[in-house]
């Protein structure tokens, strides 16, 4: 991709930095020229929308630690002092609790846009593949912090998840100790919980580098598909896309501050709000709404080590999407078939979700082994199937064509610095 | 591991090139190879045993319980290693739905005679085998206990009848010290 201005430093500083170190470079090629895609739309703008979140979350993260303590005893009261007796602690504490929420709400969306336009497709699946390692340390990360606050809840959320690793043969019960350091989640699993919860957000802004590095190797995919083939395909990152990505990520965060201002607990689960009993398991356990799909899966299989494997395959089967999808087009806008399979895709996963959420007897056990079958079939059987059956519709010559129809625009030239 | 494959060829001596012999070179690589690699395994252990139960936890082991004022039919809890143990003491019903019940029924198989000491004391630990949480007593249908998380269900002998648990509810090491004092562990 060719076209773009290359950084020439202006200034003294600049230059003398960038002789030693090329960075106002790197960042002017990234960030101001990269050339992206000319029809990009608004679900594109997750990326940076998850950029911040991430920023978001570490930021509250670090004063939340200066106020919190994670010891069993005191760490429930230590929460309630940072709601109570801390300056805005409150407000630092709902915007980290529900920013967990709006991290997954993001990071669903950006993954079914990356199924609905095919965006694990060669050239992308390292892409794809960085894109589930964020994802499964996202999950870990928001489970071990769910712990911290040390409600009921937390504990037996943490005995439930902890405990799936007891399904492993012969060294479950070792290896269930090992991560409890004790005979049941206790003070010793509090304090390494917190310990992680701290580390992986700063692993997930590792992996993001590495993410957005394979990002800019061959560029954004796009809603039509295809790769972009001249310059009258891109615009330059600044100004087109900072302002879109900004634009959204306003609108974003507009709907997170509602959360956290106006209903900061409707996400959370009141018994939280009940300091840790080992002697007593709540009522009614659920997890928190990000995990309900994988939680229906584990509870559909009835056997205990089958439902821990189904849950966790849940996870990993979407790592090999870019191998089991066999077509060769990769937006859903030119392929009728897929495109109602996705949509079934999508109802298939918030139902589960509805089922983790009710409790397990009846219609909902029934309903939920249906589901989870469906779930898999769609990967296993509908995905590689579908692209050797389905007949795509044509895909535009290009992304010009494609935005502007067949016939020259005189604003596609003009358009282009 | 020979010089000809691994070595680069401008780095190595002409000898070393054709020669199948090894050369100090290739003898120092596998050398310090095989001592970095069980020297990081030396170090690794002490970072992953730490994890394990430190000697507090480990040292409170066993629990004195007074039963003499647990009346009949009534379920008392106490904890133990971190855990709910249920000291049950049952009615004579109790005892015979345990006792009436065929082994064929179970899906893991054990007599009531051989999980209690004495019948009327039903001690298990109160922890479900599928998934850690804690049952409760005398609910489900078979009155012994139910766990509300998944949904299994245990007899008045603390087996497993229905639902997702793959075991019968443990029980924990204990004696009767004398008539009314129970010793858990």
């Amino acid at each position: 991709m060719t076209g773009h201005p290359t950084y020439v430093p202006r200034s003294a500083a600049a230059k003398w930095l960038e002789r030693r170190l090329p960075i106002l470079g790197l960042l002017h090629s990234s960030f101001v020229v990269f050339p992206n895609p000319r029809n990009l739309n608004y679900w594109w703008t997750f990326g940076g929308i998850l950029s911040f979140m991430l920023a978001a979350q570490i930021v509250t993260g670090v004063i939340l630690v200066m106020h919190y303590t994670p010891q069993s005893h005191l760490a429930f009261a230590s929460v309630e002092h940072i709601m109570r007796d801390v300056n805005y602690g409150w407000l630092i504490r709902y915007a980290h609790a529900n920013g967990a929420s709006m991290f997954f709400i993001a990071l669903y969306i950006h993954m079914f846009r990356g199924l609905y336009y095919g965006s694990y497709k060669e050239p992308r699946e390292v892409l794809w593949l960085l894109g589930v390692v964020i994802y499964v340390l996202t999950v870990a990360t928001a489970f071990l912090g769910y712990v911290l606050p040390w409600g009921q809840m937390s504990f037996w959320g943490a005995t439930v998840i902890t405990s799936l690793f007891s399904a492993i043969p012969l060294v479950g019960d070792t290896i269930t100790t090992w991560l409890w350091g004790g005979y049941a989640v206790d003070n010793a699993t509090l304090n390494r919980f917190f310990s992680l919860h701290y580390l992986l957000p700063f692993m997930i802004a590792g992996v993001v580098v590495l993410h957005i590095w394979a990002l800019h190797v061959p560029g954004s995919n796009n809603p039509a598909g295809i790769e972009p083939r001249s310059d009258k395909d891109t615009l330059p990152f600044h100004p087109y896309f900072t302002i879109k990505d900004g634009f959204a990520l306003v609108c974003f965060l507009v709907f997170y501050a509602w959360f956290v201002f106006y209903v900061p607990n409707y996400l959370g689960h009141a018994d939280n709000y009940i300091e840790a009993n080992p002697m007593q398991t709540p009522a009614h356990i659920v997890p928190e709404w990000y995990y309900l799909p994988f939680y229906a899966i584990l509870r559909s299989i009835p056997s205990k080590l089958g439902g821990t494997a189904a849950m966790f395959a849940a996870v990993l089967i979407i790592a090999f999407v870019p191998w089991l999808d066999t077509s060769r087009v990769k937006s859903a806008a030119y392929r009728p078939i897929y495109r109602i399979f996705f949509w079934l895709f999508v109802a298939c996963c918030v139902l589960l979700g509805y089922m983790g959420s009710k409790p397990p007897e009846g219609i909902y056990v029934i309903t939920a082994r249906l589901l989870t079958f469906y779930y898999f079939l769609h990967f296993l059987v509908i995905l590689p199937v579908l692209g050797l059956v389905e007949r795509p519709r044509a895909v535009p010559k290009s992304i010009a064509e494609a935005v502007l129809g067949k016939k020259p625009h005189p604003l596609s030239v003009d358009a282009h610095p | 591991m020979t010089a000809s494959t691994t070595t680069p060829a401008s780095t190595t001596t002409p000898a070393s090139t054709t020669s199948p012999e090894p050369t100090r070179r290739d003898f120092l690589y596998v050398a310090t190879t095989a001592v970095g690699a069980v020297g990081a395994g030396f170090a690794a252990w002490p970072l992953i045993a730490q994890m394990n139960p430190d000697a507090t936890t480990l040292a409170a082991a066993s629990i004195e319980v007074d039963i003499g004022g647990i009346a009949l039919g009534q379920v008392v809890t106490v904890k133990w290693r971190g855990k709910p143990v249920f000291v049950m003491h049952r009615t004579p019903e109790e005892i015979a739905a345990a006792r009436a019940t065929p082994l064929s029924e179970l899906p893991d198989p054990v007599s009531d005679e051989e999980r209690v000491q004495k019948p009327e004391w039903l001690v298990v630990i109160g922890i479900c085998t599928h998934l850690g949480c804690v049952p409760l007593v005398h609910q489900g249908a078979f009155k012994g206990a139910f766990c509300p998380c998944h949904g299994s269900d245990y007899d008045t002998s603390g087996r497993i009848r229905v639902g997702p648990a793959p075991a019968n509810l443990a029980v924990p090491p204990y004696k009767f010290a004398t008539e009314s004092k129970l010793v858990i562990g």
